[in-house]
């Protein structure tokens, strides 16, 4: 940059040259002085030209990742418990479901962009089941629209539902080894997905308010509430399978979701949703599932790698199932009458990030089903009352692995009191997963 | 259909309220968006009164930690340009974001998108990706703005950018592009004078966070506290750590204010080291807002000690 530097002497010097000589002489020396600040302008201008026209030297020869990331997250347990048969407490997909050792999550996840217009999702789970029977699963496969206008965005294929906090989270994200109880009561034990389209509009306001509204097959076994092969459980009759006749006969699930910085170090997230579709205990028979969720996280503003941090999370879910009059699954002669079920439940958490890669929980959670189960000739453990408080603690060696050991006290209704331990190892291999929020 | 309906009736009930929220800024300004605050000190000096920067990590926050917070998905979704470090700095954090953000105007290859380590010649670049290492970046260290022929190119690559995604305000960018380059000769030479009494004198680091500053000034990065790179110090590693600084006289150990200092004065107090405050971005300290103030006061901070500890 010397010539900038040429260029300022310059410019002193024709100031303090025009102060003392005569008129005639200065405009002489002026013009003299101005062709050579014009030199020396050029001079400059070509040199930044040259720097600013340059081409950036060529990019290194190796990208990270190809076409797309490859990751596969492995997950075993060992758990004890004073119920023999742990798969009536545990009863999420993801759990271990006998007392010993369990693989239940082995997932292989592909991720990548498709073209300058969707990026592309793909989840596929290899679980071993209670007898050591490998089972695999398409879990989730989806495109995500990248550019549509409006800030709107549409998400197809096969997805677990926006609906709450949790209940898009794949296992290895949540703060327990187990789901809470009243994501198991309402959609199940694999959590709500289904095939379908989803759309999200951001809305134009100056804190994040998002809206979407998936439109989903109704029926399956992920749809636990709806159309689903295993409803028995829920209204006890004989499930009656039909066809779909139109699009009333699909599930809805909108979301409405906020956020605010309630300072440089609290976030607070509150969520409401809906899940709205047919079920199968009659021919016109309909299920609402309303939810509310709400997360709040405190982090240091020195965190280091993230901790110290403190979050709380809570859901609240609302069911309320329109079984039509149905013929008992274990009675044929029973006829059950035409009831609304209604089931609730909530879960609150807390986590507490002690200091780098050490994580505390604690857990309270309870779900109740009332209506007519007092009525019926059954009375179906799937909607009994049920209390659970869980403690944990996670150590994470490194972003890639951890240990996790977890202690469930459990109390259900009709059945009485009891205890699990579980310890829980997950290691990663491969594309670094990012932290959703 | 009835709740297809009702859903309907809801959403666009809250259109209204959503469309008046919004308040038109007052003047045309481009919005550009750095994911770190030394990013964002450089598009300031570059764009002045043309542009409006937001960082998304805070100063005092390890960038390869930031929280995906929903509000830097807004924050992303109204950018016009951002600026990234990229070399997987930004990789736990950053995906989601841009993908719930859904703002073209920001896409990798598009003008509004620059990634700060095109171009630059990155040190520490894995031979074998393998995470028994450690948590090394597959495309090497990330942390290159410390050395300011670095800082060259990165600047250069935002005037360009910023005139591209802004043309009516290419005479500025590169007036300021040609202001800065000027001082950034005059700052670069005072630091390589200021540091040139110390050449080959030995650091010890927390993280491997300062090798472009030890190359650029010739300095020796004789142990970091991590063993690995993000593997927390251990207390047999730190034994070996503190052995070294007493057999070689090591007497400064740099931090950044999200590593832990207690370790680093513990093993300062066994060493006769000194532990020396090295935010890499901005504002932390006072009178640091701009890239020059704070490579003035990394340059003098790391000189005085060296100086007393001689
Ligand atoms: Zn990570």
């Amino acid at each position: 940059m010397r010539p900038m530097f040429r260029l300022g002497v310059l410019l002193c010097l024709a100031g303090t040259a025009g102060a003392q000589q005569s008129p005639d002489s200065t405009a002489r020396r002026q013009q003299r002085m101005l062709d050579s600040l014009a030199a020396a302008l050029t001079a400059v201008q070509g040199k930044l030209d040259s720097i600013s026209s340059a081409p950036p030297p060529a990019a290194p020869a190796r990208t990270s990742g190809a076409y797309m990331n490859v990751s596969f997250v492995g997950l075993t347990d060992f758990a004890w418990s004073s119920e023999k048969d742990l798969g009536a407490l545990q009863v999420g997909d993801h759990e271990p479901h006998v007392r010993g050792f369990a693989i239940p999550n082995a997932e292989l996840a592909l991720d990548g962009t498709v073209d300058p217009y969707l990026k592309a999702f793909v989840n596929i789970v290899h679980k071993l089941d209670a007898n050591g029977e490998t089972g695999v699963e398409l879990e989730e496969m989806y495109f995500l629209t990248t550019s549509l206008p409006h800030n709107l965005q549409v998400k197809g294929g096969q997805f677990f539902a926006e609906f709450g906090r949790q209940n898009p989270q794949h296992p290895h994200s949540w703060a327990f080894a187990d789901q809470p109880l009243a994501l198991n009561r309402m959609f199940g034990p694999e959590g709500l997905r289904s095939q379908g389209l989803r759309v999200s509009w951001l809305l134009p306001t100056s804190f994040y308010t998002e809206a979407t509204v998936a439109v989903l097959n109704s029926a399956g076994t992920t749809t636990w509430s709806f159309r689903s092969d295993e409803s028995a459980q829920i209204h006890a009759g004989a499930p009656v399978d039909r066809a779909v006749r139109g699009v009333g006969d699909m599930l809805y699930v909108p979301r409405l979701a906020t956020s605010v910085d309630l300072s440089e170090t609290q976030t607070l997230l509150f969520g409401v949703s809906g899940a709205f579709g047919p079920n199968n205990s009659g021919d016109a028979a309909k299920t609402r599932v309303y939810g509310a969720d709400v997360y709040w996280k405190w982090k240091s503003p020195t965190a280091r790698k993230g901790f110290p941090f403190v979050a709380f999370q809570g859901e609240g879910l609302v069911r309320r199932y329109d079984a039509a009059s149905r013929t008992a699954v274990d009675a044929f002669r029973v006829a059950l009458p035409a009831a609304t079920l209604k089931d609730d439940g909530a879960y609150a958490q807390v986590q507490w990030g002690i200091r780098p890669m050490l994580v505390a929980g604690l857990r309270a959670e309870y779900a109740t089903g009332n209506g007519v189960v007092a009525e019926t000739p059954f009375t179906t453990a799937e909607r009994a009352n049920r209390n659970r408080y869980s403690t944990n603690l996670t150590w994470f060696p490194t972003e890639y692995s951890k240990f996790r050991i977890q202690y469930n006290y459990d109390h259900r209704a009709w059945v009485g009191n009891d205890h699990t331990v579980l310890l829980q190892f997950e290691f990663l291999l491969g594309a670094h997963a990012a932290h959703k929020f | 259909m009835t709740t297809l309906t009702h859903l309907v009736l809801a959403f666009a009930a809250l259109l209204p309220t959503a469309g008046g929220v919004e308040a038109p800024p007052p003047a045309k300004l481009l919005n550009v968006v750095a994911t770190t605050p030394d990013l964002a000190a450089l598009a300031r000096a570059i764009g002045g009164a043309a542009v409006d920067v937001k960082a998304l990590a805070k100063p005092t926050e390890d960038p390869h930690f930031v929280d995906a917070k929903p509000s830097l998905v807004v924050t992303l979704n109204r950018a016009d340009m951002l600026i990234e470090g990229g070399a997987e700095l930004e990789m736990g954090w950053l995906p989601p974001l841009l993908e719930s953000a859904r703002n073209d105007r920001i896409a990798a290859g598009s003008p509004g998108r620059v990634s700060a380590s095109t171009g630059i010649r990155m040190l520490e670049v894995p031979t074998s990706f393998d995470r028994s290492k450690g948590d090394v970046h597959s495309m090497g260290n990330p942390h290159f703005l410390l050395d300011p022929v670095n800082v060259r190119l990165v600047v250069t690559q935002i005037a360009q950018h910023m005139a591209q995604v802004d043309p009516a305000s290419a005479a500025l960018f590169r007036d300021n592009l040609k202001n800065f380059l000027a001082t950034l000769e005059v700052k670069a030479a005072a630091w390589q004078k200021e540091l040139e009494p110390f050449r080959g004198a030995k650091i010890v680091t927390y993280h491997k966070d300062f090798v472009y500053l030890a190359e650029r000034y010739k300095l020796e990065v004789a142990e970091t506290l991590e063993p690995k790179p993000g593997i927390e110090p251990s207390p047999i590693h730190l034994a070996a750590v503190i052995g070294t600084m007493r057999a070689q006289k090591v007497r400064v150990i740099l931090v950044q204010p999200f590593q832990n200092r207690k370790t680093a004065e513990t093993v300062a107090r066994q060493t006769d080291a000194v532990v020396l405050d090295m935010p890499q971005q901005p504002g932390v300290k006072p009178n640091t807002a701009t890239y020059f103030d704070l490579m003035d006061s990394l340059v003098h901070t790391l000189a005085t000690a060296l100086q007393e500890k001689k």
